[in-house]
Formats: C-alpha cells, sequence, structure tokens
C-alpha cells in the first residue's frame, strides 16, 4: 500500500534522485544478466532430459524387441526380460490392491474426520516421518519383520508389504488433497438434505474427488514400478528362469501367480545386472531394460495427466 | 453433524441415535487407516533401534571403537575393527557436495518458474521435472556408471586439466583412475534432489503475497534487485525447508550412490578418490552376511545412523517451519 501511494506521489514529480541513481546502468545489466542465467536452469533441465531420452532412445535400439520382452533371460544370447518384467507389473499390482484401499481412507479420514489434537498431529509427523526414512531402511525393516520374524523368507508379499508401508504416507497425502479440494458447499447440501455424514462422504466426496484421486494412484503407481532399495533384502534378488503361467495354485511357490515366492523386479534386475553380471550382453539387457522402465515412468506420467484432465471434464459436464 | 442429529432429536424426529450411529463404524475404520502409519513409525524405530544396537549389546564392541576410522570388520582378520566413521564421513561429504551444486541450481529454476517463465515455458518444465521424479534410482546409477563415470576419467586426465593450479592438485591424488568417486556420487546425488528443492522453492516462492513485488517494483527495482533483495529472504525458510529435504533424500539414496562412488571404505580427502556411505556399505554387505553375526549388526547400527538422519531432518523441518509461522 506504502509503495504504491509513494510511487503515485513521485510520479508528478518524476523519480527521485535515489530512486534513479538505484536504477542505474549497472542493476539493469545485473537484471539482464540474473534473467538469462534464470532461463539457462529451465534450458538446462529440458536439455538433459532430452539428452537422457535421447540417449536410452539410442542405447536401447536394437535391443527392445517383442522377443526382448517376452523372451526368460538366457546365459549365452540376449535373451529376454519377460520374468522380472512379469514380476515387477505383479509387485506393483499387489501393492496398489493394498495402498489404494488403505491409503484411500487413511486420506479420507486426514481430510473429513481429524480434528485439531495430538492425535491428527502425530498422524502428521508419522506421515512426515515415513516419507523421509531412506529406502534401504524401509527394506532393511521389512527384512526383520516379513523375512525374519514371520518366517516368510523372500516373498512377492513381504516386498509388496514393504512398498506399501514406504508409499503409504505418499498414497494418504494425495488422497486428503484430492478430497479436500471438494468445495464445502457440496458437503453442507448432502448434509442439509438429511444424509448422514458417511453417506455424503461416500456418494458425494468421494466421487467429485475422483480425478484427483485417479492421478495421485497412477502417481504412486509410477513411484512403487521404479523402486529397487527396498526389495532388495524383501522380495529377494534371485533370477527368476522360466515361469510356467498354467500353473494357477496361488500357495504353489513355482506359480508366478503365487505371492509367496521370491520376485526379481525389473530395476532390482538392473542393479544385479550391474553389481555382478558378468554376461556378454550385460550392457544391451541393463540398457533395453532402462530404456523399458523410463518409458514406464513417462507413460504413468501422461497417463496420470490425461486420465486426470479427461475425469474432470466428464465429471464436471455432467 | 453433530449439530444436526442433535438438532433432528430435539425437533423430536428420532428419539436416540441407532446402533450404527453410536459406534460409527465408518469413522473407526478411516481412523484406523491413518493411525496405522503411527503404528508402523513406532514399529519401525523400535525394530531397527533394537537391531542397531546389537553391536554393542550383544557384541560387546564400545562406542569409541565406532567412531574410529577403522574398518575391518572380517572375522578371520587378527583385529577386527568395527569403524564407522569412514561411512558416516562419506555420507556427509557426499551429500554436502550434491547440496553445493544442486541448490543453486534448483533454486535458480524455481525462481525460473514463479517470477520470469512465461505461462508457456512453465508448462513445459513442470513436467519434465515430474519426470524427473519418476525416473528410478537405478536408472540413474547406471547414467552414472556408462557416461558420467567415463566422462570424469577422461577429462580429469586430461593434461590441460593436470596442469591447472588448484583443480589439477586434486585430480593428480591417488585413486582417481577409473572416475568411480565422491565427485561421481555428489553428481548424480545433485541431480536426483533438483526436483525435491526445485518444488519446495516453487512453493516458497509463490507463497510470497503479490503486494511485496508490485511494492519494491513500483519504487523502481529491477526484477533481480526485487528478487535479490525481497523475494529470497521472504522465501527463506521456506528455501531452507527445501535444502533440508534435498540432504534428506541424498543421505539416504542408496543404490545410485552405490554404483559410482566406488565404495572404498576410506576416510574421504579428495573429492577425486572412491569412498563409500552409510547406505552403500549396507547394499553390497548385506547379502553376504549371515544374520546375528557382529558384520552384520554393524550394518544395522549403520541403518540406525541413517534413521536418525532422517528423524532429525524431519524435527528440523518442524522449527524452521514454525519459526516462519511465528515471524
Amino acid at each position: 500500500m506504502t509503495a504504491t501511494a509513494s510511487s503515485a506521489g513521485s510520479g508528478s514529480r518524476g523519480p527521485s534522485p535515489s530512486l534513479r541513481h538505484r536504477r542505474s546502468s549497472g542493476s539493469i545489466l545485473a537484471d539482464r544478466a540474473a534473467t538469462v542465467v534464470l532461463w539457462g536452469t529451465g534450458i538446462f533441465v529440458l536439455l538433459l532430459l532430452g539428452a537422457i531420452i535421447l540417449h536410452f532412445a539410442v542405447a536401447a535400439w536394437g535391443v527392445v524387441s517383442p522377443s526382448f520382452v517376452l523372451n526368460d533371460p538366457s546365459d549365452s544370447a540376449l535373451g529376454g526380460i519377460m520374468p522380472v518384467l512379469w514380476n515387477s507389473l505383479y509387485m506393483l499390482a499387489l501393492t496398489m490392491l493394498i495402498a489404494i484401499p488403505v491409503g484411500l481412507l487413511g486420506g479420507i479420514y486426514m481430510s473429513e474426520y481429524a480434528g485439531d489434537n495430538p492425535i491428527t498431529s502425530a498422524i502428521r509427523f508419522a506421515e512426515e516421518a515415513i516419507s523421509s526414512v531412506p529406502s534401504i531402511v524401509v527394506g532393511l525393516f521389512g527384512l526383520i519383520l516379513f523375512v525374519d520374524n514371520f518366517h516368510m523368507g523372500f516373498t512377492a508379499l513381504g516386498g509388496a508389504l514393504a512398498l506399501t508401508l514406504f508409499n503409504l504416507p505418499l498414497m494418504t497425502r494425495l488422497s486428503e488433497q484430492a478430497l479436500r479440494a471438494v468445495p464445502q458447499d457440496e458437503r453442507s447440501a448432502s448434509l442439509a438434505l438429511g444424509a448422514t455424514k458417511w453417506q455424503t462422504i461416500r456418494h458425494v466426496v468421494v466421487p467429485l474427488a475422483i480425478p484427483g484421486l485417479v492421478t495421485g494412484v497412477i502417481l504412486t503407481a509410477g513411484r512403487v514400478f521404479g523402486e529397487a532399495a527396498v526389495l532388495l533384502f524383501t522380495s529377494g534378488i534371485g533370477t527368476p528362469a522360466h515361469y510356467d503361467f498354467a500353473n494357477l495354485d496361488l500357495t504353489n511357490p513355482a506359480s508366478p501367480w503365487s505371492p509367496f515366492r521370491p520376485a526379481t523386479t525389473l530395476s532390482v534386475y538392473i542393479w544385479k545386472l550391474q553389481s555382478e553380471g558378468l554376461g556378454a550382453f550385460k550392457n544391451q539387457i541393463i540398457d533395453g531394460s532402462a530404456a523399458i522402465l523410463i518409458s514406464m515412468v513417462l507413460i504413468f506420467n501422461l497417463g496420470a495427466r490425461l486420465v486426470g484432465r479427461l475425469l474432470t471434464r466428464r465429471l464436471t459436464a455432467a | 453433524m453433530a449439530q444436526l442429529t442433535s438438532a433432528n432429536r430435539m425437533a423430536g424426529l428420532r428419539a436416540a441415535p441407532s446402533f450404527a450411529e453410536r459406534i460409527d463404524l465408518p469413522q473407526r475404520v478411516v481412523f484406523l487407516a491413518a493411525a496405522s502409519m503411527i503404528g508402523i513409525v513406532i514399529l519401525l524405530l523400535g525394530f531397527i533401534t533394537w537391531q542397531g544396537l546389537q553391536l554393542f549389546l550383544k557384541d560387546g564392541v564400545p562406542v569409541t571403537q565406532v567412531l574410529s576410522t577403522t574398518w575391518q570388520p572380517d572375522s578371520t582378520s587378527p583385529d577386527v575393527t568395527f569403524g564407522l566413521l569412514p561411512f558416516i564421513a562419506g555420507t556427509v561429504f557426499v551429500t554436502a557436495v550434491a547440496l553445493l551444486i544442486s541448490t543453486p541450481l534448483s533454486v535458480g529454476l524455481a525462481l525460473f518458474l514463479s517470477e520470469v517463465a512465461p505461462r508457456w515455458a512453465r508448462a513445459i518444465v513442470q513436467p519434465a521435472l515430474e519426470i524427473f521424479v519418476g525416473i528410478p534410482s537405478v536408472v540413474w546409477g547406471w547414467l552414472g556408471i556408462t557416461i558420467l563415470v567415463p566422462f570424469l576419467s577422461d577429462t580429469f586426465h586430461h593434461d590441460f586439466v593436470l596442469s591447472l593450479p588448484v583443480v589439477g592438485e586434486v585430480f593428480r591424488a591417488p585413486g582417481f583412475l577409473t572416475g568411480f568417486s565422491w565427485l561421481a556420487g555428489s553428481l548424480v546425488l545433485s541431480i536426483m534432489v533438483l526436483p525435491t528443492i526445485t518444488s519446495v522453492s516453487f512453493d516458497a516462492f509463490r507463497a510470497i503475497p503479490q503486494e511485496l513485488r508490485t511494492g519494491s517494483l513500483a519504487l523502481g527495482t529491477t526484477r533481480w534487485q526485487t528478487i535479490r533483495h525481497i523475494l529470497i529472504p521472504a522465501a527463506l525458510p521456506g528455501v531452507l525447508t527445501a535444502v533440508v529435504l534435498g540432504m534428506t533424500r541424498a543421505a539416504g539414496e542408496a543404490l545410485a550412490v552405490q554404483m559410482v562412488i566406488g565404495n572404498s571404505p576410506m576416510m574421504p580427502q579428495a573429492i577425486s578418490q572412491p569412498v563409500t556411505t552409510l547406505t552403500s556399505q549396507i547394499t553390497l554387505d548385506m547379502g553376504n552376511t549371515v544374520f546375528g553375526e557382529p558384520w552384520q549388526d554393524a550394518l544395522w547400527t549403520m541403518s540406525l545412523v541413517l534413521l536418525i538422519i532422517s528423524i532429525t531432518s524431519v524435527v528440523l523441518v518442524r522449527v524452521i517451519n514454525k519459526r516462519r509461522m511465528a515471524s
């Protein structure tokens, strides 16, 4: 306020000498230089991302093919990554199966019920604490809890549970944000019509928040898909040889559908290959796998945007 | 809601709350889902602390030994020593250099997005940053191995670089043969924490009231003077929070760092030397040790140190933000 007043006051007489002095040619030059530097940071990030994508496009050329995606790993030839890719998708599905309901319900509590009390701040603190714990420590926690204490061994289920608790804060926070974005009027209108609080949440608030919720789910999924440190000591780092998809016995560790078996994912496979792999095709396999990981990241990101936008349009038009 | 039901009751619409209303099952279920995170934190702290203390309790290793610089965990060697200082120092130094590189870049990028970029540029750069966040750490590590490490090795063995006054000294230090080094680890980390620091600083700049900008510009300052003298001081707590969060992420990052750092358990002396970090050593050794042996107990102690670092930073962020609320 005072700023506008003083500039208006000095306007009739022209800028005061001290102000004119401040905008010297030196300061204008500094301003130009700063603008160039700041633009430079933006351009740097874009160039870097472009270079990374281009690098993997070139490196994966001639490696990634339908047979690379669909074949089993091989010692003598390039082989494929089908079992580890399957494990990545399997672990993603298993993790999201647990994380989506728990995260959504937790988000509902934080957005609709949580009062300003010590329990709420304790939950917030826990949320921040888990997000800040290194993923390798979360993996160790999974190791001691699921592998050692529950005697589960290295299993897909143990890995998925460790991934769930690592990503629960993110899923909860994104759900909370999506639910909070629903206008208060919608809740008041529903309550005024005689609906109970829970009916309001179920039939009004959650449906209206769906675009945000879906975006949250896809963003969480992207993080789950690439995670490796959590899984090294929970779902194992052995290379699966061959999966028999006809084996539907969920309790049989030989079945690829079973959660009670070790499951090396694509990210873990990359780490394992680079650290101990000696095969002639090691570099090609890693380049191809990394290219597939990056493509999935791009798909998850674009998907989150696209689906969120489409759902918003459909729901707001209706 | 409570008011509504009591109003109903007063109007005689309903004699007493129904059973379902009294129990309010949905509220209990959603509360449990949210409160489960408190349980997770307690379990995590409990288990890691208990395991981390075994080195002292069960194996009888004195605390002073843990603070020494010699790492000789192999039980077959004559003088077994569990000095964790090289790992702690490695984590601190690698993280510090990563932040030194990343903070100016990230804050600059946040300023670009918030103050300089036209709408179309922001619409390109922000999604690009989200993709950076999504790139898995093994991919960063692999890029480090295949591009960064050979580049560093070639560049810093170049005669011209070696002839430079200070820089040449650094890269003539023994150990910098392959490029796997403290510098490589810090560079990889600096890119990995860039989106974290940028997005949190960006929020801090956005939160500054528009009046501060217009007021400053109306006094005849340039945009850069406004940024330097008004916006950066005003956003400082937020930027500090961003740096702490970036630090947490850098100190806890495991696989990408392990892949490029050289994994040499020695005290960091030159930025060109291979060193190691807490996370790297856990990643490498955990699978090769037996549960309950002192070597593995030392790894659990390392994870306890990591946990302490991350919980401290959460508290630190809270303190910074409380100050901001107060001022």
